[in-house]
C-alpha cells in the first residue's frame, strides 16, 4: 500500500457565473520515503495540489471529484476535526514564506510546545525537550535560547529551519513543501535543501516538493510531475525527465534555461504564456504555444501514454523523437 | 571624448540610511543614563565601478548586499552619502532635477515588479505617450502615436491593445510594456533592477531575448542587477559580485565563471542548483549574513569565510588586479592561501 | 454613482454593470435598496420647486390660520396638506422637500470644501514628507482635538453677534458650509496622506521619477488617481456627518433661519409643540433625516467593503 494515492483529483473554483477547473483529473502515487517533485509555472495548479492534499482548500475552491487516499484511508470527505488529527500529525506542510506559518506574537518555544500538546499528551518540559531535539536536527545553534525568541528576531534562513523543525515535530510520514526556498538566497537555499534531503532520507519521510526550479527538482527528488494549466502533462523518474523530456512543454522549459544556450545567444523561448483558468483551450492546453500542434491537439485533450520511460500526455509524442528536437526553438 | 572612456563611473560610492529618525528615537538608555545614539544601515560602502559603452555589467549578490541601492543611486532615486557618480565624464549625483532633464532621456530604469511599475489607472497608451510628450513637446499627436506604436511593435506587444489597462495583461506582457516605456525616450543606458525575477521560467527567456535584441539594435549599455547567476553568465559581459555593500570580485563574465577567486564567489557559484546534480553539492558557508547595521571591522565576509585569519579581522582587503584581469578584494587570494 | 449614469452609452453602461463593483452592487440587496431610497430622496429634493404644492419661502402662500393641521390620516386634517402643517401654517410636505434640498446642498458643498482642503494638504504632506509633513499633521491633530460642533458653535455665535441676526440669516448657508467644511478637513488629509505614503513606495512612482517628471505631475497624474478609493469611502461618511452637523447646528438655532428651514431647523421649530400634540412637525422631518443619513452610511459601508483591497481575493 502506497503512502499517498491520488486518483482523478479535480478541483474547481466557483466564480461569479461559472465554475472554473483548477485541477483536471490528476492521479499519482507516492511510496513511503519517496521524494516527488511537482514542477510548473505559476498558474499550473501545483500549489492547489498541495493545498487539496492537506484539505486546506478554502472557498471559492472545492474538490469536485476524485479520491485522495493517505495510507489507505480516503481523506477527501473527512470532517475538519478528523482531518486535523492527520494534518500536522502525519502530514505536514512547509510554505514559501515562513512568516505565514510562524505566529509573530508567540515565541518559537510556545509555538512548538503548543503544537506538540495539541496532538500528544505531554508535560511542558517533555514537550520542550522534544522541541530542542528537533531544533538540533535542523542544525540550529543554541536551541535552548531560540525557544525564547520571537520569529522577527531570526534571519530568513533560520526561520525556514524552524518551520521545518515544527513540521518534523510530530514525526510525520509526509511533508509537502511548497516553494520552501523561493524567498531565500541561493547559499541559504542550498543549505535548506540539503537539510531537507538529509531528514527525508534518514527518517524515511515522504516528500512532495512543489517548485518552479528544475535544478532543485533534479537535486532533490526521485520522481517528477510536470504540470501545465491544471493537468499533469509528464510524469516519471526525475533523471529521465530532465535528461530526455518527452512533452514539448517540458522540453521547452528545460531549453529555455540560460544554461542551455551559449552566452549572448538567443535563448530558446516558448512563445506566449500559460492560459488563465478561465481561458484554458479545449484540446491540449499547451497546443496554442506548441510548435508541433496538429489539428487533433486543438480539439481533443491528450490521454496520458507511456513513452520512452515516462508517462506523457501528448498526441504528437512519436513525432518529437530524434533530430526534430534540435529544430525546436519556438 | 575617446571611445574607451567609461560611460558610467562610480567612485567610492556610499549610502547610509538612518535607522533612528526622530530625535526621541535616537535617545537610548544605556548604563544608567540617557545617551544620544544614531544607528545607520550601511547599504553601500565604497563601490567603485566603470561601465563602458556597449557593455552589460551585471551586479550580483544576495538580498541585503546593496545591489538595488546601487541601481537606485545611479538612477537618481537616492542621493549618495559619499562618493561620486559620473556619466560621460560629468558628475551627476549633485545635480538638481531640472539640470538632470537631458540625462533622463539617456538613462532609463526597468523595475523588478511588472505588477507595480505601471500606473494601474492609466491605459497603456497614456503610460507610453506621457514620457514622449514630456521630453519632446514639439512632436505632433500623430508623431507621438507613431513613435509609441513603433516601440510597442519592437517589444512584441500588439499596438491595437493600447487602450487597455495594465491589469488586463500577463506579467510577461507587462514587463514588455515597462521596457517599452523606458525605450520611448530612446535611452542609451538602461538600469535593470531584477527585471526577470518576478517572471516564470518560460517568460524569463522571452524577456531576456527582448533585452538582448534591444541591446543589439539600439546599441544599449546595461547595468543589470540580479541574484540569478545563470542569467549573469548568459547576459553579462562584466560581473561585479557584491557582499554587504562592497565589491568583492569584479571581472569579465567568462573569467569569473571559469575561475572564480573570491571565496564568496566560489560559494555562490557552487550553490546554484544544476540540472545535472543528483543532490545538493555546494560549498557550505558557516553562519548567516551579518546585518548591515553593525559592520564588522576588517573584511565584511570574515564571519562566513572558510579561510579566515587574523588579518581578515582587522584589515579591509583592497581590490587587487589578478593576472587574468579580475579585481579581487581578499587577503587569502592576495597571500595565495586559497590554492585548493 | 453608476445607477445615475446616462443610458445613452449602452457599451459603457453594460461595462459598469458587469464590473466587479457593479456585480457586487447587484448582488447586495441592502446596497440596492439604499441606493434606490437615496436616489428617490435626491430626485425629489432636486425637483422640490416642481413637486411641492406650496412654496414655503413665499410669505404670501402662508396663512397662520392653517397652522398645526395634522397629517391626512389623522382626524381633523385638511386634505390639501398631505403631511399637515407646522406652527406657522406652512405645508409640511413642501417644507420637508425644500428643507431636504437645503440640507443635502449644505452637506455636499461642505464635503467638497473638506475634500479640496484635505486632499491637497494630504497629498503634499505625504509626498514631500519631512518637516512640512510634521507641521501639517500636527495642525491636523490640533484641529481634530476640537470637536466640530464646538468650533462651529463658537464661530457661528461670534458671527451672529458680529453681523447681527439679519445679515447672518441672509448668509447663513455660506457660514454653515464654511464652518463644517473647514473643521473636518483633517479626516481627508490623514486618509490621503496614509494612502500617498503607501503609493509613493510603488515602482510606478519611481519609474515616473526616473523619467524626470516633476513633483506636481507625479502627485496629480500618478498618485492621486490611485488614492481615490479611500477618498470615495470617506466622502460618503463625511456627507452623512455634514448633514447631521448642519441639522444639529440648526437645531441649536445657529444654522438656517426659520424662514428658510433646513431639516434641522424644521425639527427644532416643531420641538416646542411636541407635547401639545403636534408631534408630526418634529417627527416627520426627523424620520426623513434619519433615513437619509442611514442610507448614505449603508452605501458607504458597502463601498468600503467593495473597495477594500484586502477583501478582493483573486
Amino acid at each position: 500500500m502506497s503512502l499517498l494515492s491520488v486518483r482523478d483529483l479535480s478541483v474547481k473554483f466557483a466564480m461569479r457565473d461559472t465554475h472554473v477547473t483548477a485541477l483536471n483529473q490528476i492521479s499519482f502515487d507516492l511510496e513511503r520515503g519517496e521524494r516527488l517533485g511537482i514542477v510548473g509555472e505559476s498558474g499550473a495548479g501545483k500549489s492547489i495540489t498541495g493545498f487539496s492534499l492537506m484539505n486546506l482548500l478554502s472557498a471559492p475552491g472545492y474538490i469536485s471529484g476524485g479520491k485522495i487516499q493517505f495510507q489507505g484511508q480516503d481523506i477527501t470527505g473527512l470532517s475538519d476535526t478528523k482531518m486535523r488529527s492527520i494534518r500536522g500529525n502525519r502530514m505536514a506542510m512547509i510554505f514559501q514564506d515562513p512568516m505565514v506559518t510562524l505566529n509573530p506574537v508567540l515565541t518559537i518555544g510556545q509555538q512548538m510546545v503548543e503544537t506538540l500538546k495539541a496532538h500528544r499528551k505531554l508535560s511542558k518540559s517533555e514537550a520542550e525537550q522534544i522541541a530542542i531535539t528537533k531544533l538540533q536536527q535542523v542544525y540550529i545553534p543554541s536551541p535552548e535560547e531560540r525557544l525564547n525568541q520571537y520569529p522577527h528576531e531570526l534571519s530568513g534562513g533560520m526561520r525556514q529551519r524552524i518551520v521545518i523543525a515544527i513540521a518534523l515535530l510530530l514525526d510525520p510520514e509526509l511533508i509537502i513543501a511548497d516553494e520552501p526556498t523561493t524567498a531565500l538566497d541561493v547559499t541559504i537555499q542550498a543549505d535548506i535543501m540539503e537539510l531537507l534531503l538529509e531528514l527525508c532520507q534518514s527518517s524515511k519521510v515522504g516528500l512532495i516538493l512543489i517548485t518552479h526550479d528544475l535544478g532543485v527538482v533534479s537535486q532533490m527528488t526521485d520522481r517528477t510531475l510536470v504540470m501545465y494549466a491544471g493537468r499533469i502533462i509528464e510524469a516519471g523518474r526525475t533523471r529521465e525527465i530532465i535528461n530526455d523530456p518527452q512533452h514539448p512543454y517540458t522540453q521547452g522549459l528545460i531549453n529555455a534555461l540560460p544554461q542551455q544556450t551559449a552566452p549572448g545567444q538567443r535563448l530558446k523561448q516558448i512563445p506566449g504564456s500559460m492560459p488563465t483558468l478561465t481561458e484554458v483551450p479545449k484540446g491540449c492546453p499547451f497546443s496554442p504555444r506548441c510548435a508541433f500542434a496538429s489539428e487533433q491537439c486543438q480539439t481533443t485533450p491528450p490521454e496520458i501514454v507511456r513513452h520512452a520511460h515516462v508517462e506523457v500526455a501528448c498526441h504528437e509524442v512519436n513525432r518529437l523523437q530524434g533530430p526534430e528536437l534540435e529544430g525546436y526553438t519556438g | 571624448m575617446t571611445d574607451d572612456a567609461p560611460l558610467l563611473e562610480l567612485k567610492g560610492l556610499e549610502k547610509r540610511f538612518e535607522l533612528d529618525q526622530g530625535f526621541l528615537e535616537t535617545l537610548k538608555f544605556r548604563g544608567g543614563k540617557f545617551v544620544r545614539e544614531k544607528r545607520d544601515v550601511h547599504a553601500v560602502n565604497g563601490v567603485s565601478l566603470q561601465v563602458k559603452r556597449g557593455d552589460a555589467l551585471c551586479v550580483v549578490g544576495e538580498s541585503g548586499c546593496g545591489k538595488s541601492t546601487v541601481a537606485r543611486l545611479i538612477a537618481g532615486l537616492l542621493t549618495p552619502s559619499a562618493g561620486e557618480i559620473h556619466y560621460e565624464g560629468t558628475r551627476i549625483d549633485d545635480k538638481s532635477r531640472r539640470e538632470l532633464m537631458p540625462m533622463r532621456k539617456k538613462m532609463q530604469m526597468i523595475f523588478q515588479n511588472p505588477y507595480a511599475s505601471l500606473n494601474p489607472r492609466m491605459t497603456i497608451k497614456q503610460s507610453l505617450e506621457e514620457p514622449v510628450r514630456y521630453h519632446s513637446p514639439s512632436l505632433t499627436r500623430g508623431e507621438v502615436e507613431a513613435k509609441v506604436a513603433d516601440v510597442m511593435q519592437s517589444v512584441g506587444v500588439d499596438p491595437t491593445w493600447m487602450g487597455r489597462y495594465p491589469h488586463e495583461f500577463s506579467g510577461g506582457q507587462r514587463q514588455r510594456i515597462a521596457i517599452a516605456r523606458a525605450l520611448t525616450v530612446d535611452p542609451e543606458f538602461i538600469i535593470a533592477d531584477e527585471p526577470i525575477s518576478a517572471l516564470d521560467v518560460s517568460i524569463q527567456a522571452q524577456v531576456l531575448n527582448l533585452m538582448l535584441e534591444a541591446k543589439e539594435e539600439r546599441g544599449l549599455t546595461y547595468l543589470f542587477i540580479t541574484h540569478d547567476l545563470s542569467v549573469v553568465q548568459h547576459f553579462g559581459t562584466q560581473v561585479a559580485v557584491l557582499y554587504l555593500g562592497v565589491v568583492c570580485e569584479l571581472s569579465d563574465t567568462a573569467t569569473l565563471f571559469e575561475n572564480p577567486k573570491h571565496p564568496y564567489t566560489k560559494a555562490l557559484l557552487s550553490a546554484v542548483p544544476q540540472l545535472s546534480d543528483d543532490r545538493p553539492s555546494h560549498i557550505r558557508l558557516k553562519g548567516e549574513i551579518p546585518t548591515p547595521i553593525n559592520l564588522p571591522q576588517g573584511c565584511p565576509f570574515q564571519s562566513r569565510c572558510v579561510s579566515v585569519n587574523s588579518r581578515c579581522m582587522t584589515d579591509v582587503p583592497r581590490p587587487l588586479m589578478q593576472p587574468d584581469g579580475a579585481l579581487v578584494a581578499c587577503h587569502a587570494v592576495e597571500e595565495g592561501r586559497l590554492t585548493s | 454613482m453608476s445607477i445615475l449614469h446616462p443610458i445613452s452609452q449602452p457599451s459603457r453602461w453594460s461595462r459598469i454593470k458587469d464590473s466587479k463593483v457593479g456585480y457586487s452592487f447587484r448582488s447586495n440587496p441592502v446596497a440596492v435598496a439604499s441606493m434606490a431610497i437615496f436616489s428617490i430622496i435626491v430626485i425629489m429634493a432636486l425637483l422640490a420647486p416642481v413637486i411641492a404644492p406650496f412654496d414655503p419661502y413665499d410669505p404670501a402662500q402662508i396663512d397662520i390660520m392653517n397652522s398645526e393641521y395634522p397629517p391626512v390620516w389623522i382626524d381633523g386634517a385638511d386634505p390639501s396638506f398631505l403631511l399637515g402643517t407646522d406652527d406657522q401654517g406652512r405645508d409640511l410636505w413642501s417644507t420637508i422637500l425644500y428643507g431636504t434640498r437645503l440640507s443635502l446642498m449644505i452637506g455636499l458643498c461642505a464635503v467638497t470644501l473638506q475634500a479640496v482642503l484635505g486632499i491637497s494638504i494630504g497629498l503634499i504632506s505625504g509626498y514631500v514628507g519631512g518637516r512640512l509633513d510634521s507641521l501639517l499633521m500636527r495642525m491636523a491633530d490640533i484641529q481634530l482635538s476640537f470637536s466640530t460642533l464646538m468650533v462651529a458653535i463658537i464661530f457661528l455665535a461670534v458671527a451672529q453677534a458680529m453681523f447681527g441676526s439679519e445679515t447672518f440669516n441672509q448668509y447663513a448657508i455660506y457660514f454653515l458650509i464654511a464652518v463644517i467644511g473647514v473643521s473636518e478637513w483633517p479626516q481627508y488629509a490623514r486618509t490621503v496622506r496614509a494612502t500617498v505614503l503607501a503609493e509613493k513606495k510603488k515602482e510606478y512612482v519611481d519609474s515616473a521619477r526616473v523619467l524626470g517628471f516633476g513633483p506636481m505631475r507625479i502627485m496629480v497624474r500618478h498618485i492621486l488617481p490611485n488614492s481615490l478609493s479611500p477618498i470615495f469611502v470617506i466622502s460618503t461618511v463625511q456627507v452623512a456627518n455634514a448633514i447631521i452637523s448642519e441639522a444639529s447646528l440648526s437645531f441649536l438655532g445657529l444654522g438656517m433661519p426659520p424662514s428658510q428651514p433646513s431639516l434641522g431647523s424644521l425639527i427644532s421649530s416643531g420641538f416646542d409643540y411636541i407635547f401639545s400634540g403636534s408631534w408630526w412637525i418634529t417627527a416627520i422631518p426627523g424620520v426623513v433625516l434619519v433615513v437619509l443619513v442611514l442610507v448614505i452610511n449603508l452605501l458607504g459601508d458597502w463601498l468600503r467593503d467593495v473597495l477594500n483591497p484586502k477583501l478582493n481575493k483573486g
